[in-house]
């Protein structure tokens, strides 16, 4: 499954950030966006999520086939760890939760309250979550915020071993997570700031 | 579909979830009508159906602020949209257990506070047929009002503004019916009218819910 990208132009809050745009990223392989903050990043992973329209442009192979993880991780503090996860597993048709809790090390916290785990083991939750999806390519938005050396070894792992069943995954990070994979630098993208388009309501957002 | 409304209902029991709000209101009210208006039986027994749809309308309303917003903070619709159930049945399934937690209990606690409102007997049977009609109606619309102001902080008051006009004609056919009913009339008109507005809004209600909240989140 290969997830390409044409010519995609995007805007936030009806301001063009990005545009022409354009990248592949064959099976089993990962992408990683880099870019100062602010640079488009988030806009353009939500837009491949198809959690907003691009402006023009087109996304190919990205039907049904994109787990999504942003800064926000749809986590319940009332619910636990194990509950949580089984949640996303049944949203998603799955039913093993089992490999994902190995994998980020959360067997020993799944019968707690989400809402009683530090930042970062919140986070792994989070990412424990994408392996419940089953779905072929992973779209993460600033992965590693608050997670430790270990923990990012841990997701560095998951990835590895997601590309290596024949997945993808397109991540937006700062840091250096060890795995192989090609950079894509967004920064000579940046749209034009006296273009403004987009439909009017978008400009009252 | 089974999993969100599992997980709604058992987020909506827990601590904190906020059950019981809705039903705690409604009881206050209609406790409290019988020390304002005075006592007067024949008068309360007038108003009763009135009192009761009313207090039920804004039982449900009180609790609509929660049904999406919390939801949308921690990120959840977010994912909720990108998972392959149809954003439209995931609305359907948030106003269905909306209506378990709050419009369900509502149904339920009537008759009894229709006694301390002096409602007269023939009513107790039109009351509960026109809430357990009408208020499935109030979850669906409430459901759009939440996510027209999901993305708006402190949207709780432009939500009542925007829904409170929709909710009209469901209050006016329901307490009619109860009314009717209460009198001894034939109720069986305002009641086919409720039924009528409720699966319309049933049916066309999470198509609109879910391009607003399309729209919200992007």
């Amino acid at each position: 499954m290969t997830l390409r990208v044409t010519d995609l132009a995007v805007a936030r809050g009806g301001v063009p950030v990005l545009d022409g745009v354009s990248f592949a990223v064959e099976q089993g392989a990962a992408l990683i966006l880099r870019g100062p903050n602010g640079a488009g990043k988030t806009t353009l992973l939500r837009c491949i999520a198809g959690l907003q329209p691009p402006l023009s442009g087109q996304i190919d192979g990205a039907e049904e086939t994109i787990a999504y993880a942003g800064h926000a991780d749809g986590l319940k503090a009332m619910l636990s760890v194990r509950e949580n996860l089984t949640f996303w597993a049944q949203v998603f048709g799955q039913r093993d939760i089992s490999d994902a809790l190995a994998a980020y090390d959360l067997e020993p916290l799944q019968d707690r309250l989400a809402g009683t785990l530090s930042a970062g083991q919140k986070r792994r939750l989070g990412l424990a979550r994408l392996m419940v999806t089953g779905r072929p390519i992973w779209v993460l938005d600033e992965p590693t915020v608050s997670l430790d050396a270990a923990a990012v070894g841990l997701f560095a792992a998951a990835v590895t071993a997601h590309l290596g069943a024949g997945g993808t995954a397109l991540i937006a990070t700062h840091i250096d997570l060890g795995l192989k994979a090609h950079s894509f630098d967004i920064t000579p993208f940046r749209a034009k700031p006296s273009q403004r388009s987009g439909a009017s309501d978008e400009a009252f957002l | 579909m089974i999993a969100l409304l599992r997980r709604d209902l058992m987020l909506a029991f827990r601590a904190g979830g906020g059950f019981g709000l809705g039903l705690a209101f409604f009881l206050i009210v209609t406790v409290l009508v019988p020390f304002s208006v005075g006592p007067h039986p024949d008068l309360l027994g007038t108003i009763a159906p009135g009192v009761l749809w009313l207090g039920a309308l804004l039982a449900c309303l009180l609790s609509l602020d929660r049904l999406l917003a919390l939801d949308y903070e921690d990120g959840t619709l977010d994912l909720l949209a990108t998972a392959p159930l149809p954003l439209e049945a995931a609305l359907s399934v948030k106003a269905l257990s909306h209506w378990v937690t709050t419009g369900l209990p509502l149904v339920l606690a009537a008759p009894v506070l229709g006694v301390m409102l002096n409602l007269a007997p023939s009513g107790y049977l039109w009351l509960v047929a026109s809430l357990g009609l009408g208020t499935p109606a109030l979850s669906v619309i409430g459901t759009f009002g939440a996510a027209l102001t999901v993305g708006i902080k402190r949207g709780g008051l432009l939500m009542s503004l925007l829904v409170l006009p929709l909710y009209v004609p469901t209050l006016i056919f329901g307490a009619e019916a109860a009314r009717r009913g209460a009198m001894g009339l034939d109720a069986t008109t305002p009641l086919t009218l409720l039924a009528g507005i409720t699966f319309g809004t049933i049916a066309l209600m999470p198509f609109a819910s879910a391009a607003v909240l399309r729209m919200t989140l992007r």
